[in-house]
């Protein structure tokens, strides 16, 4: 019994379990890659404007693909019974929710990631920004996993949470959109972005080691 | 074989669900090589007992002990196994990449995984997924699941369902050889159990 391999354990079930069913990747990148390509077709043939706004474009959408993908996180489980026996694991739950989180995000935050330098070059991002941007969007998504699990840990009870649930978790997602949006758009002028990328920094970490516990605490509420 | 210290006491337990009062001042005591078996109408709160004993539901009196210790200060959750209505198991998964899920959120019991498997009949069904199996074949997964982890307390929430006469029969014969071995059971059944050479407490909620 150990816990380090339960930990690996739950991250390589689902990964398995994401390859399989496809979809839960595709979604969220689709809604990311549509909602932007939207934008220029929407503002029309205005590309300074469309410059000026990239950074917002890209994180908001960030933010709602982000969004979009976070009921799939214990919702199988929860139906399924596979939550109950997670939490009747000897292992603490928070860690082995930590590696549901972990998962999670390597299923629909990595992607984003790796299309974002593309859209923004799309948008007309200056060279000089996309390094920023990737490093805000690294940064940042964990975040936004970690967070709205709480979200959905406290939901996930609920037959109809949706609405509740992105109650809940946007205003929380807020510094996380204000202080990536900012060094994204500072790093576009050449000015410095050290002190919002430490700001990113720490509310990862905190996140990291804060998210697991109330959303541990949660799930157990939630299949009462 | 185990030492038989092992116990499980509730005392004073009740459930209020919707200002339903479905049991009070409820109390047993079970010992190692016992099988607990609740039973009571449909509603009579055996489900809600048996989440109770899990810990999912906090109880709205009483208290639970484990080897003498109050359960959350104890080894019990390590000790336990629960296999309730929903089966726990993942069907994109196959059967063997779930008990393997299964053995490592546990510790590894008295069974190897292919034992388990030739023990509720499920040989050579390793490399299948669990979608593609009928609905006993998904319950006897499930249980096998209580034979490959370390456990000592066995709580069932009917674990009968759709499972044939041989299927039940074969459950039996299990729950006898986890009883002489030291183990206990808590169940819920609406079918007639047949458990010879075991002591069987019954408690009716309804």
């Amino acid at each position: 019994m150990s816990l380090s391999r339960a930990f690996f354990a739950v991250i390589r079930r689902d990964l398995v379990l994401a390859l399989r069913r496809r979809s839960e990747i595709a979604n969220p990148l689709l809604f990311f890659i549509l909602v932007i390509t939207l934008f220029p077709l929407g503002i029309g043939a205005q590309p300074h404007l469309l410059q000026a706004i990239a950074p917002g474009i890209i994180w908001v959408s960030a933010l709602l693909a982000a969004m979009l993908s976070l009921d799939s996180l214990f919702r199988s489980d929860f139906d399924d019974g596979s939550l109950e026996q997670l939490l009747l694991s000897p292992h603490p739950t928070s860690v082995l929710v930590l590696a549901k989180i972990i998962a999670h995000w390597l299923v629909t935050g990595l992607p984003l990631l790796i299309v974002a330098p593309l859209l923004a070059v799309f948008l007309g991002m200056p060279n000089h920004a996309l390094g920023i941007l990737l490093l805000t969007l690294l940064l940042g998504t964990p975040v936004l996993s970690l967070i709205g699990a709480i979200g959905v840990a406290l939901t996930v009870g609920l037959r109809r949470g949706g609405m509740i649930l992105s109650l809940l978790v946007l205003p929380l997602y807020v510094p996380v959109l204000i202080f990536a949006g900012n060094a994204v758009q500072m790093a576009g002028t050449g000015l410095p972005v050290d002190a919002q990328i430490n700001i990113l920094i720490a509310i990862l970490l905190m996140a990291l080691v804060l998210a697991p516990l109330p959303v541990a605490a949660a799930l157990k509420m939630s299949v009462n | 074989m185990r030492p038989s210290i092992h116990s499980l006491a509730g005392t004073d337990l009740s459930c209020i669900r919707d200002d339903r009062v479905l049991f009070e001042q409820l109390a047993f005591e079970l010992v190692a090589g016992q099988v607990l078996l609740l039973e009571g109408k449909n509603g009579s709160g055996k489900t809600s007992l048996l989440r109770i004993l899990c810990g999912f539901r906090e109880p709205d009196a009483g208290a639970l002990h484990w080897c003498g210790d109050a359960v959350k200060d104890s080894q019990f959750y390590a000790q336990m196994a629960y296999v309730g209505h929903l089966d726990g198991i993942k069907k994109e998964l196959t059967v063997l990449e779930n008990l393997k899920m299964s053995l490592a959120l546990s510790s590894v019991g008295h069974y190897s995984i292919d034992q388990a498997l030739n023990k509720v009949h499920l040989t050579g069904y390793d490399d299948i997924l669990v979608q593609a199996l009928s609905a006993g074949q998904k319950r006897r997964l499930s249980l096998a699941r209580l034979l490959i982890t370390e456990n000592v307390l066995w709580i069932l929430d009917e674990p009968f369902t759709s499972l044939d006469k041989q299927g039940i029969a074969l459950i039996e014969t299990l729950m006898a050889e986890h009883c002489a071995n030291g183990g206990m059971i808590v169940l819920t059944s609406h079918h007639d159990i047949d458990l010879p050479g075991v002591d069987v407490q019954r408690i009716n909620l309804s």
